[in-house]
């Protein structure tokens, strides 16, 4: 049976990585951080804590690894299709408006989430004049992102969820295969960039008419949460959109009264200038 | 805190289960079953004909008196604090929500304060879960496997934990319902 982590071990392991490391897991919600932490120890075969962070000390490779799983780089392309048909109806109309359009996805994980938007942007024909900012605190999934490659097993749900977004192409025309991969087309790709930002100790850097970052926010607890609202309010043009995951809430944030809500199902909500 | 689960043939079971429990039951139910993803599901419709089932989003605060239905695509866990909080993480026993990932998050928040129930299902899942709520004190339950129209998960469960009682549903109702005037499970 797998043994409970503490709050008190679960307190000195976090204070160890951000020592050793930089990184700081803190304000992380304490239920499912732990449930990471035991997974991985599991999926390392230890059974003590202690021998957890004495590895911890001693080895930068183990600590990259166990980052690379305790972050969840769980993803999909066009997860929940109807808030994509939301998107294409409501939003990407009134993105139409602006002569270049600056889109922020914070977590972006490997991608599979920006190449969706790509997807729709093209079809919208705005991708021309769209800049995509695709960051996340995971390289290893960011170096993955860049290579835009999808094990071809996936492909046939996307295409359902691609079809159930308002999608009328033949999906399959987005991406070439080689062996057990699907590759996005390059040409889709021409104004995503990928790159390293920390929502926890990182800056505003640009301006954007949208930013997604979609269950991203439920890894956090309340307090860091409303921290990474007033950023995302900072870094929104006035009326500029914002979208979060499907059971992510602002409800339960101080922050809420900056924000107007557009789409309480799919939870597209929008500055107030 | 009563945590049900079930899987395949278990709706009908809830449903009884639901509709037979008195209305002033005075806890906090939270049910997970499985689902197919990316179907609109009218489980919640289907099961809030008698009582309204609330599905929690991030960081909602649990409330007594209440039954709360695990969100299609989600981990549904608890935080100390008493509010809830979803995980987007990978599935488990090829199942988000799982059924042990909320049963370890309610015997770790609840202890002897948490009641398991596992009903009628084709998966191993739950079995791990029901044995961490015993183990914190709790009490685990399992739908009688010569009840259930598929009984892979209950009988799993019994062969991991000893201790779980198996239980048919008339019974299940009488437990319930003497559970509801035991002050030291009333939250
Ligand atoms: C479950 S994935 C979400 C992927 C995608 N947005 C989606 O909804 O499909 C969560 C991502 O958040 C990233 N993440 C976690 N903490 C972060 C932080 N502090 N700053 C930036 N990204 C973070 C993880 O590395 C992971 O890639």
């Amino acid at each position: 049976m797998i043994k409970e982590i503490s709050n008190e071990e679960l307190g000195k392991l976090v204070r160890l990585i951000h020592r050793q490391y930089g990184y700081d897991f803190s304000d992380y919600a304490r239920s499912s951080l732990k449930r990471r932490f035991q997974r991985f120890m599991d999926h390392a075969s230890m059974e003590e804590i202690t021998e957890l962070s004495d590895r911890l000390l001693q080895d930068v490779t183990f600590f990259e690894h166990m980052a690379q799983f305790i972050t969840v780089n769980v993803t999909e392309m066009f997860l929940d299709p109807l808030f994509y048909k939301t998107l294409r109806e409501q939003v990407l109309p009134r993105l139409a408006t602006y002569p270049t359009i600056k889109i922020w996805h914070a977590g972006c994980a490997t991608g599979e989430e920006v190449f969706s938007m790509a997807i729709l942007l093209e079809e919208a024909g705005l991708l021309e004049r769209s800049r995509i900012y695709a960051t996340d605190l995971n390289t290893v999934s960011l170096r993955k992102a860049e290579k835009a490659r999808i094990p071809l097993k996936c492909m046939k749900d996307y295409a359902q969820n691609y079809l159930l977004s308002g999608g009328v192409e033949d999906f399959s025309n987005y991406y070439t295969t080689d062996n057990e991969h699907a590759v996005i087309q390059e040409a889709l790709r021409r104004n995503i960039l990928f790159f390293q930002h920390n929502l926890v100790t990182d800056q505003v850097f640009n301006e954007f008419q949208l930013i997604c970052c979609r269950n991203v926010f439920l890894y956090f607890n309340r307090l860091l949460q409303d921290r990474v609202l007033r950023l995302f309010y900072d870094s929104l043009d006035p009326l500029g959109y914002l979208a979060l995951g499907l059971k992510e809430s602002m409800m339960f944030s101080e922050e809420n009264i900056r924000f107007d809500s557009i789409s309480p199902v799919h939870k597209i909500f929008r500055r107030k200038s | 805190m009563i945590a049900i689960g079930g899987s395949a043939g278990s709706l009908a079971v809830l449903a009884e289960l639901l509709e037979q429990l008195p209305i002033s039951i005075d806890c906090t139910m939270m049910i997970i079953v499985h689902r197919l993803r990316n179907v609109p599901s009218d489980l919640d419709r289907l099961l809030s004909l008698k009582a309204p089932i609330i599905e929690p989003e991030d960081k909602q605060p649990v409330l007594r008196r209440r039954i709360y239905l695990a969100p299609q695509n989600y981990h549904l866990l608890i935080e100390d604090d008493g509010t809830f909080s979803l995980d987007y993480s990978e599935p488990l026993h090829y199942s988000r929500p799982s059924i042990d990932v909320s049963f370890t998050s309610v015997a770790a928040a609840y202890g002897p304060r948490a009641a398991g129930i596992l009903l009628s299902g084709a998966s191993k899942d739950g079995a791990a879960g029901i044995q961490q709520i015993i183990a914190a004190g709790g009490a685990g339950i399992v739908q009688d496997p010569a009840t259930a129209l598929f009984d892979t998960m209950p009988q799993a469960a019994l062969d991991r934990c000893p201790a779980a009682q198996p239980m048919n549903i008339t019974e299940m109702i009488h437990f319930l319902t003497e559970l509801k005037m035991s002050a030291e499970h009333d939250s």
